[in-house]
């Protein structure tokens, strides 16, 4: 008789003895990342139909302001001024495949939080039920964890995080440039309720990031010895700082990027007048 | 205040059992541990539970208090809805002994085929060693543990999946954390954590954390750092180069 053969029998799905409303998290989980994902996907489709009309709903130059959405930031091919390389797409994009500024450079702060360490195990429970939450019962018998492919992969996540902090700068840069309104060719410091949205998105967003656990790692966490190397030693202390609220950051992040875009996209299509505060 | 309440305990062995209800009467100040004590006392006296210190300091009365892992010595019964039945049961983790005593061996079992601590030379003539504290800091946290196990039991892999041949468990983890962030330990553990102890299996579903007593940070502070461990070993191209290239000293 083999050692599991002698423990109690798997529980079905969801039986528990637990009276409270442990279904409750998962769901609230389920529904605020299939929300974002929703919402995250619809926008950068958006950016297919700006590149026919030539109107980019995802910028915002209304009375000088520069607003460019996170969700397209960097914008390599596109029609609003910040496209790098212009709006003529290059040779090697197929003619038949549709293209969205986004469509390059979502999947790198997708792919972040896809394989960041409080995400696997919020989406473990909730879209996976694996478990759906503790001590609830599991509807699958097997079990692989992250042993084998595809979720070997999420070992990458550092490769990812370099990734991210790159974005830190560059949606930085961009929080720096809607703090510039130009009148007549000329631009003047400005703060509009567009700039401190945009000024809060890298902030939100670095604390998340820079709170990450690869980082932590990386920074320091690899050393037994922080005592000899009291640069690193700092730097741990500092990225565990942010760790010990790495979820809290990963949900505010989350929904500060996309109401950033939202707020970005109503002012473009003219449903919202973004309110200036001065001008200098 | 008195009060009447009505508490629902798993009566069985190996081979099967089901939840009998016992109604007690309650005081203030008691914990769930005092009110089996008095279930035991006078309505059932061949209740089998395991007990010791009666503080949440020796980890023997480890069970599922309305269906989570706890020490029901730390479980105030001012914390939990009277109203309703109370479920207390064994931990599912590990064979069932009788009532709420289970066999925990497995975990002895464990512990011996994790690498010992293996010191570096001593830094003084007598046979001493020099530590700072800021490099001790972090195994200390993971010193606090008193092996209740409860973060086995509520384990998905070793309570739903019985993966225990493969992976050896947070608590265990844990301990392999304590002596491979050890500064003075001068041994490798990464082979064995990624194949044989399969650290690989966790998750990350942070219910080891929610429910140890002592308040470990089990998953941020020992199984991810270890993980990252692991990928420095077998997963990441560029360090690998690195470690080949940088410069030695």
């Amino acid at each position: 008789m083999s050692y599991a053969d002698t423990l109690p029998k798997q529980r079905p799905f969801g039986e528990t003895t637990r009276p409270d409303a442990w279904w409750l998290q998962p769901l609230v989980v389920f529904l605020g990342f299939s929300a974002f994902i929703i919402y995250s996907t619809w926008a950068a489709f958006q950016g297919i139909g700006d590149m026919h009309t030539g109107h980019a709903s995802y910028w915002y130059g209304g009375h000088g302001a520069d607003y460019l959405s996170p969700f397209y930031s960097p914008e390599f091919w596109g029609v609003s001024g910040h496209a790098l390389l212009g709006s003529t797409l290059p040779a090697w994009w197929p003619a038949w495949a549709p293209f969205s500024p986004a469509f390059l450079i979502l999947w790198v702060p997708g792919g972040f939080r896809f394989t960041c360490y409080y995400y696997r195990g919020a989406y473990y429970k909730s879209f996976w039920a694996d478990p759906i939450n503790c001590a609830v019962g599991e509807p699958r018998k097997k079990f692989l964890g992250e042993r084998y492919f595809p979720l070997i992969v999420q070992n990458i996540h550092r490769y990812f995080f370099y990734l991210a902090a790159l974005f830190i700068v560059l949606l930085s840069y961009d929080a720096w440039k809607a703090m510039w309104f130009e009148t007549d060719g000329v631009k003047h410091f400005g703060i509009g309720v567009g700039t401190l949205v945009m000024i809060l998105n890298p902030i939100f967003l670095g604390l998340y990031t820079f709170g990450c656990h690869s980082l932590r790692h990386l920074i320091g966490g690899f050393l037994d010895t922080k005592s000899k190397a009291k640069t690193c030693g700092k730097a741990y202390s500092c990225v565990s700082c942010l760790n010990r609220k790495h979820m809290m950051w990963a949900w505010v992040s989350l929904i500060w990027v996309g109401f950033t875009d939202v707020y970005i996209r109503l002012c473009a299509t003219g449903h919202l007048t973004d309110f200036v505060f001065f001008k200098l | 205040m008195n009060k009447t309440v009505t508490f629902r305990i798993w009566r069985g062995d190996a081979t099967g059992g089901k939840f009998v209800d016992y109604t007690t009467e309650i005081t203030e100040g008691l914990v769930v541990l005092d009110v089996v004590h008095k279930i035991q006392a006078t309505q059932a006296n061949d209740l089998a539970v395991r007990w010791n210190c009666k503080a949440g300091k020796c980890g023997s009365c480890s069970a599922e208090v309305n269906g989570m892992p706890k020490l029901m010595c730390m479980t105030r019964m001012d914390t939990l809805n009277t109203d309703k039945p109370i479920t207390i049961e064994p931990m599912r983790a590990f064979p069932s002994i009788r009532d709420l005593a289970t066999d925990v061996s497995w975990n002895f079992r464990v512990k011996t085929k994790i690498k010992k601590f293996k010191p570096r030379a001593p830094d003084a003539a007598d046979g001493t060693w020099r530590m700072q504290q800021e490099d001790v800091d972090r195994v200390q946290e993971f010193r606090k543990c008193i092996e209740c196990f409860l973060c086995q039991d509520v384990c998905h892999v070793l309570r739903d999946h019985h993966l225990h041949d493969e992976f050896i468990g947070p608590r265990f983890l844990v301990y392999t954390a304590a002596l491979e962030m050890h500064p003075l330990d001068t041994e490798n553990r990464l082979p064995e954590l990624k194949q044989a102890q399969g650290i690989g299996y966790c998750n990350i579903t942070k219910c080891c954390t929610k429910v140890c007593p002592e308040h470990i940070t089990i998953t941020d502070n020992a199984i991810i750092p270890l993980k990252e461990r692991v990928v420095d070993e077998y997963y990441d191209p560029f360090g690998w180069l690195w470690k080949k290239i940088r410069p030695q000293g």
